[in-house]
């Protein structure tokens, strides 16, 4: 069914959730592969389950039904070798940048000199040299998500899970950390699922950007996007891709406003 | 500046009630038996304070001397008693308040018996302490600790289960086993509460010892103070009230300066 360069698969994949008696369909009939190295975009409105999508592959909260599988092995259980990264940053405020990043590595049981190393470097790769003794709370949220990205980092894992990581953040840093993340990934050759309701974002980073509805959460669109990089985003071909996904996007919008008007937005 | 007028003001408003207080002694408006003048106050407080006899060498060194004074052994006497019955309550709660929090079942088992003790006052245990223990440190120190027991149990316990849980996802998203879990992110995600709760635990003790030395203790400054009384000795008194106070507050300052040094990655809760 799956080709062997299938590193993330999705089959038929449905999560229910009990709301007020009813059931609620937040992921319906998903089926989705994603190969080794392939940057992926989930894109849709708030409440379409994107992040319940990442979750599942997450192993933080299992399907009701079909299958998620990492290179043919399914999924039962958090695991670093699919690091994620939170909107929320959700560091560990009583641990400096350095212990933070150093975290993951300890759990692993290496060895000191090989943390210390590890650590070094990707203090240095993601510009924290200067932070590494600070604590989270002395940090902007630009530089709390460097660090976040490099505790993740350290655990190696071929996968990299981002849920809105860049949604909290100011427009100039956000770019800048794009910038930074498309470097890290082309240097690291990982597999990204990366969350995000906007579409200038998707775009900018994502090999592939996939559409999901509102409610239930299906698939709407699988956009394969070519434009070469590094992307402009005021060039014709990202303004034409632009507006198709805003067309698609605005659909769902407007059944997500129809709902609430409704009161039954459940988030 | 502005700094400095802050603490110039706030020596303003005691040295009036000072004044206030000396005004209303040298005028003869009240009598010195009932409120004594603040400097008599002051040259009682020196007399206590100070060695009883003069030194003599062949008595021991020279700084076993300086804490002869009978200020001075009260007020360890009081610190020996509040320090130990604190660690004895701390050191019981810590454990429990750490199950509780952590597992339903062991909350569960304890929460009632909890429930029905905790409103009991420390001091609603006296009677029972001197049946159990007699006079002396051992009752007091019985006291002190029921009277640390509760606040850092309830505490621990609050920040055992207040621990956010997106910070058990990323433990547990980096391999994280239950141990580390407990151990790098459960308990120092809980410090906050705990130290909240130490300090409650400490006011409280610092109450409850001096209320058993009135009753079940032959020194320390409760039963100093209310043996002042027997004599009269107002000057005594509140010479011995303000050193309780002046205790109190230097340990006060070392729990929080203790705190805000072990919690500096924390966002500001513990200050003050």
């Amino acid at each position: 069914m799956n080709g062997p360069a299938s590193h993330i698969s999705i089959r038929g994949v449905h999560q229910v959730f009990q709301s007020g008696g009813q059931e609620v369909y937040a992921l319906k009939a998903i089926d989705l592969e994603i190969t080794r190295g392939e940057f992926v975009c989930l894109l849709g409105p708030s409440g379409c389950g994107k992040s319940t999508l990442l979750n599942a592959v997450a192993g933080f909260s299992l399907p009701t039904s079909g299958l998620i599988t990492v290179d043919g092995t399914t999924i039962t259980t958090p695991g670093p070798d699919r690091g994620m990264v939170f909107q929320e940053y959700a560091l560990f405020p009583w641990m400096t940048v350095e212990q933070n990043i150093a975290f993951g590595l300890q759990i692993k049981g290496k060895a000191k000199p090989a943390i210390q190393e590890k650590v070094g470097s990707l203090l240095d790769m993601l510009h924290l040299e200067d932070f590494r003794e600070r604590y989270p709370k002395d940090l902007s949220g630009g530089m709390r998500q460097r660090v976040a990205i490099a505790r993740v980092l350290a655990i190696d894992s071929p996968i990299l899970l981002m849920d809105e990581p860049f949604g909290a953040l100011d427009a100039l840093t956000r770019r800048n950390l794009q910038d930074e993340l498309l470097r890290l990934w082309t240097e690291l050759k990982k597999t990204i699922l990366f969350v995000t309701h906007s579409i200038e974002e998707a775009l900018y980073l994502a090999d592939r950007t996939v559409v999901m509805t509102y409610r239930p959460g299906t698939i709407k669109r699988d956009l394969r996007v070519d434009l070469p990089r590094p992307r402009d985003v005021a060039s014709p071909g990202f303004n034409a891709l632009k507006k198709e996904l805003s067309q698609l996007l605005m659909e769902e919008q407007s059944r997500h406003n129809q709902d609430e008007f409704r009161g039954a937005a459940v988030d | 500046m502005k700094k400095h007028r802050h603490a110039a003001s706030g020596i303003l408003v005691p040295l009036a009630a000072l004044a206030f207080w000396q005004l209303l002694s040298s005028m003869g408006w009240v009598n010195a038996t009932i409120l004594p003048s603040p400097t008599q106050v002051l040259i009682k407080w020196w007399a206590y304070l100070r060695p009883l006899e003069v030194f003599d060498p062949a008595q021991g060194s020279y700084l076993k001397w300086c804490f002869s004074g009978e200020l001075i052994q009260d007020a360890l006497g009081s610190l020996y008693r509040v320090l130990l019955g604190f660690f004895i309550g701390t050191g019981l709660a810590l454990p429990l308040g750490m199950a509780m929090g952590y597992s339903k079942l062991v909350y569960g088992l304890f929460n009632p018996l909890i429930q029905v003790l905790r409103p009991i006052p420390p001091i609603a245990y006296i009677p029972l302490s001197i049946l159990w223990f007699g006079l002396g440190n051992p009752p007091a120190v019985f006291l002190i600790s029921i009277g640390a027991f509760f606040p850092v149990l309830m505490n621990t316990v609050a920040g055992v289960q207040n621990v956010d849980s997106i910070y058990l996802r990323v433990g547990r998203n980096l391999g994280a086993s239950r141990f580390t879990q407990f151990t790098r992110i459960i308990l120092p995600a809980a410090t906050p509460y705990i130290f909240t709760g130490a300090r409650i635990a400490m006011g409280t003790a610092f109450i409850v010892v001096i209320v058993s030395e009135m009753i079940a203790v032959n020194n320390g400054l409760g039963y100093r103070i209310l043996e002042a009384r027997e004599y009269l000795w107002s000057d005594k008194i509140i010479a011995g009230m303000f050193t309780i106070g002046l205790l109190g507050l230097g340990i006060d300052t070392v729990m929080s300066r203790l705190s805000s040094y072990l919690l500096k990655w924390h966002r500001g809760l513990e200050q003050g």
